[in-house]
């Protein structure tokens, strides 16, 4: 192998509007090499390699800083076209393909083969005829390298994922003079065995000297198939290992390793008991079919009085949770809540069984925007538990009077920050829209609250708020939380267990103050934790 | 849900599977039967009807096909092309041309004018990403507005118009625009032999073009004997048969009996079909072999069909316009052979899926606007053909129903809004201009009074766009749940 490194990008530092999110990374990967890049979600990976692509994101929020290195030249790439025309392609996550074309037509898209026609001699060559012979016979030789064996005038629509992500990666492999080929986590949407073949076609790739950089979170992937990796944390450069030195375990650390800190002061003394025997909600083989989210056949319990986290890395299916639970997307499998069973088919059901949800997409489903603060504190109460209504005759009207007391009460509560129950939930600020959230739900007085993601998008000291606050609910008025968040640290700082998701199945439920070797190995989908852990 | 392949599905499915695919063709192909016996006409006039229509109508609903597979939907904008060919009528009349010299002349007059405003209307349709057709549909009426206030003012008010046509009052059209004696039957009446001479001139001319176009950019060119040969025994033919008596009355009259053009066309197919069966071996797993086969069973059945009395009986009531259904060939030819060009693929990806084309370096609103233009284009040549064979039309109003009637064809033909092919185009018309014809007919028949057809008419409109709107998304239902 030859030590020269094809790529090098070296100091690479990007703010987004004040905000580093990278901070003097480097990456360098060699001719022929297997190149893994790891790291959490928000680790930086995808910004360096939206800088590597040249990708407008990058230009129009005012460059970055370092220098790249590309086959021993300095270049500057400042648009993806550059980018291919230096031999760099890139597999999408999300495909970029057309799926009611054929699988030549897809891989030829945009650098089609012509032959002139009367009509091209006239007026130009975007009416030469497209030459299907030769194209057909280009996209054969690019399957036949990955070692697809799909016919290459099969519609791409109906096939298996799998096929889909080879038929991209042909797409690449027919670019003439690739250099360096960009994995974006491939195998996040594949079945097992299809992962194993997209890993072997990965080999053959770069036994024909093509450099690979393969984004995953998965560790055991990045053993079995890479010759090094460059880990990131937090937008720092971690390490860059050779795999033989290494092991999963390692790997882990280095991706998590940081420092718990304190988010929530004890607000009071624990008088909670909690018994093992006294399930609020289980859940059996449990599958929600969220896009982007899958749960594919989770059983968990939870314990009546506790608050339960449930955390994991973005896409693997932790929000898939939440959202099946309360039947916003399809889901299958038995809930068992209180002692009766929940219809997740049934839209509302779990909302009137006494579960309330803030959503992790508050400005989309969690709030009328549009709406005053009091409406949006007092609306699912009214529509499911017919609350804040009172009749007069045959009919009912919106008792306003009682609703703008309740939401002064709430708005006094939570200390929520506006010019009165009139305002509109728009105008707030992240974090008082999430208290006007966490109102609505409190205002159903359920037996649980589910909440997902309830830092998202709130500034620091909103954030210690809205989590002092569920410890407060908790702790003093008893009630069970199911809290699903990306950053683990907020988990670890308020759950009493956590349930860690990957690939839409529970890895292991962990105290919070585990490892940071056993929590990132359960998010890489390793090992099976204990699930009986108390 | 299985992955079992396709080809191992049992006949049930295969034909469960057809039925719901063709759901929209055999729901009309039911009203029409349906309609047809409760209004007990002659058949031999129904026909005869449908297909006068069909050769007015069909390039009207043939320009639909390129901007909705660019993914703007019906193109209810192609009123637009039809008063482009309007205006550039009023002018051709008012200078004195005649015959197939006016109508050449309204055709050079009439492109630049849909250039024009197809250019305007992709813009605009630009600006309107993913609402296309209300777009397109309000754009209609908004340009049939101005041209009123033209029609009614401009002509003459300000524009110089000395001519029979303008009201007494010194400006303003009348309301009625006369085209007999000069353009009414201009294509309709060249013969089906000139036509041939016509067409293999033209081939023969452009396969040249090809082939030295072809040898200067040092392409390598493919052998073009045989093309040279093929259009030139059509050339010579078309000259000999106007000496022979027998041909010369079957085929150079100004109309093509239906029976004579079922066994030519038949033959034709056979030909055709036994050529592509030559060139592409039986036994080889191509689809080139399946589709031959067809050409050759279906010229088989055209042919033997003609000789069944009953049949022969209402074929020779039919009398075609050859050079007109030459160009509604053309047509097809053309929306095939585009659509096999780059600028095609580009268009189809841009239908597809407009951020994967940019990404593939593909200018989308320049393709859009180029589809927008080629279809007000073909618009405008498809409403001269229609008003030349029509004879006469409305001043004003004329243009108003293009876009519904040809969107509500080519619906009925099982296209939707992002999907339609020149094969849905020709079954709608056929089927769609049937309706139109029996509908009234039936109606009355069962009513008793005859001014209920309008009524009808307009009803049976937009009750086709509005049902195969909703069998569309239907199906898009069906194949959602398919995928969960």
């Amino acid at each position: 192998m030859n030590n020269e490194y094809v790529l090098k990008m070296e100091d690479i530092s990007k703010e987004y509007f004040g905000n580093k999110v990278l901070k003097g990374v480097q990456l360098k990967v060699r001719p022929g090499e297997i190149h893994a890049l790891m790291g959490e979600n928000g680790a930086g990976k995808s910004t360096l390699m939206n800088i590597l692509f040249g990708m407008p994101v990058i230009h129009n929020t005012g460059g970055f800083e370092g220098t790249i290195e590309f086959d021993g030249q300095k270049v500057s790439i400042d648009n993806p076209h550059k980018a291919m025309e230096l031999g760099i392609g890139m597999v999408h996550q999300e495909f970029m393909l057309i799926p009611g074309f054929t699988v030549t037509e897809n891989i030829k898209l945009g650098r089609e083969i012509t032959t002139p026609t009367v009509a091209s001699a006239l007026l130009g060559k975007s009416l030469e005829r497209l030459d299907t012979a030769a194209m057909a016979a280009d996209a054969r030789k690019a399957l036949d390298t990955i070692g697809l064996g799909v016919e290459e005038y099969a519609k791409v629509a109906g096939m298996p994922v799998g096929y889909m992500q080879f038929v991209e990666i042909a797409r690449e492999i027919d670019k003439t003079g690739i250099k360096l080929l960009i994995f974006d986590e491939p195998t996040a949407v594949l079945t097992e065995s299809e992962a194993d073949r997209l890993l072997e076609t990965m080999r053959v790739i770069a036994s024909q000297g093509i450099a690979i950089v393969f984004i995953t979170h998965r560790i055991n992937e990045v053993i079995a198939v890479t010759d090094s990796m460059t880990v990131l944390r937090d937008g720092t450069f971690v390490e860059r290992l050779e795999t033989k030195d290494t092991t999963a375990a390692r790997i882990a650390e280095l991706m998590i390793g940081r420092q718990v800190e304190k988010l929530v002061e004890d607000v009071q003394e624990d008088k909670r008991s909690i018994r093992d025997d006294d399930l609020l909600l289980t859940l059996k083989d449990f599958h929600v079919d969220m896009p982007g989210e899958r749960v594919r056949g989770v059983d968990l319990n939870l314990r009546r009085g506790e608050i339960l986290g449930i955390g994991g890395l973005a896409g693997q299916g932790k929000v898939g949770i939440p959202n099946g639970i309360l039947g916003l997307y399809p889901a299958s499998g038995e809930i068992t809540f209180d002692g009766q069973n929940i219809d997740p088919k049934k839209l509302g059901d779990a909302l009137q069984k006494g579960v309330a949800f803030v959503s992790e997409d508050r400005r989309g489903v969690g709030l009328l925007l549009e709406e005053s603060i009091q409406q949006n504190i007092t609306f699912t109460a009214m529509q499911i538990q017919g609350k804040f209504l009172k009749k007069i005759g045959p009919v009912t009207q919106y008792n306003s009077r009682q609703a703008y007391q309740h939401t002064q009460d709430m708005i006094q509560a939570l200390d929520i920050r506006c010019t009165g129950p009139d305002q509109w939930a728009g105008r707030l600020s992240g974090g008082n829209q999430q208290k006007v959230c966490l109102a609505r739900a409190i205002t159903m007085e359920p037996k649980l609250l589910v909440v997902s993601e309830p830092t998202r998008g709130i500034d620091i000291g909103a954030k210690k708020l809205v989590l002092e606050l569920l410890a407060k609910m908790n702790r003093e008025q008893g009630m069970t939380i199911i809290m699903v968040s990306s950053e683990l640290n907020e988990l670890r700082s308020l759950c009493d267990r956590i349930a860690i998701v990957s690939d839409g199945k529970l890895t292991g439920i962990f105290a919070p103050d585990a490892s940071d070797a056993e929590y990132g190995l359960a998010m890489s989908g390793v090992v099976e934790g204990d699930k009986n852990h108390d | 849900m299985s992955n079992s392949p396709l080809n191992k599905r049992s006949w049930q499915d295969a034909l469960k599977q057809f039925l719901f695919e063709n759901k929209v063709i055999i729901l009309f192909v039911g009203l029409s039967i349906l309609c047809m016996a409760i209004a007990q006409t002659n058949v031999s006039y129904i026909a005869s009807e449908v297909f006068s229509r069909f050769g007015r109508n069909a390039c009207l609903v043939l320009a639909l096909i390129i901007p909705c597979l660019a993914g703007l939907g019906m193109n209810f904008g192609i009123v637009v092309g039809a008063i482009a060919a309007q205006i550039s009528i009023f002018w051709v009349v008012h200078w004195g041309f005649t015959g197939i010299t006016g109508f050449v002349l309204c055709v050079l007059m009439t492109t630049p004018l849909a250039i024009l405003f197809g250019w305007l209307q992709g813009m605009l349709f630009n600006k309107t990403k993913g609402s296309e057709m209300i777009t397109g549909l309000v754009l209609g009426f908004f340009a049939a507005g101005l041209y009123r206030l033209f029609v009614l003012y401009i002509m003459g008010g300000v524009i110089p118009y000395d001519d029979p046509n303008l009201l007494d009052r010194g400006f303003g059209l009348r309301n009625a625009f006369d085209l007999t004696g000069n353009l009414k039957y201009a294509l309709d009446d060249i013969s089906c032999l000139t036509t041939f001479t016509v067409l293999s001139v033209v081939m023969l001319l452009s396969t040249l073009v090809v082939y030295f176009y072809g040898k200067k950019t040092g392409a390598e060119s493919k052998p073009i004997a045989g093309k040279l040969i093929g259009w030139g025994a059509l050339l010579v033919f078309s000259i000999v048969a106007r000496y022979i008596p027998f041909l010369n009355e079957m085929l150079g009259g100004t109309r093509l009996l239906l029976s004579d053009a079922a066994v030519l066309g038949g033959l034709a197919l056979i030909l055709w079909g036994a050529m592509l069966l030559v060139k592409n071996r039986p036994g080889k797993a191509d689809p080139m072999f399946a589709k031959a086969l067809k050409w050759v069973i279906l010229g088989a059945v055209l042919v033997i069909s003609a000789m069944i009395p009953v049949v022969s009986k209402v074929y020779r009531a039919v009398r075609l316009p050859a050079m007109t259904l030459a160009v509604i060939c053309l047509y097809v030819l053309f929306n095939s052979w585009i659509l096999n060009t780059r600028l095609g693929q580009n268009m189809r990806t841009v239908g597809q899926n407009r951020s994967v084309a940019t990404s593939a370096g593909i200018n989308v609103d320049k393709i859009r606007i180029i589809a927008t233009c080629i279809s007000t284009v073909l618009a405008a040549w498809g409403q001269l053909i229609f008003l030349q064979n029509l004879g006469t039309f409305n001043t004003v109003q004329q243009q108003d129903n293009v876009g519904l009637y040809s969107v509500a064809a080519i619906l009925v033909g099982g296209a939707n809004v992002q999907k339609a092919t020149n094969k849905q185009a020709i079954i709608g018309v056929f089927l769609f201009h049937t309706l139109f014809v029996v509908a009234p007919l039936a109606a009355t028949q069962l009513v008793g009074d005859s001014a209920i057809s309008e009524y009808i008419r307009m009803f049976f409109s937009y009750g086709v766009i509005a049902v195969s709107l909703a069998m569309h998304a239907w199906k898009l239902a069906g194949n959602s749940k398919k995928k969960a």
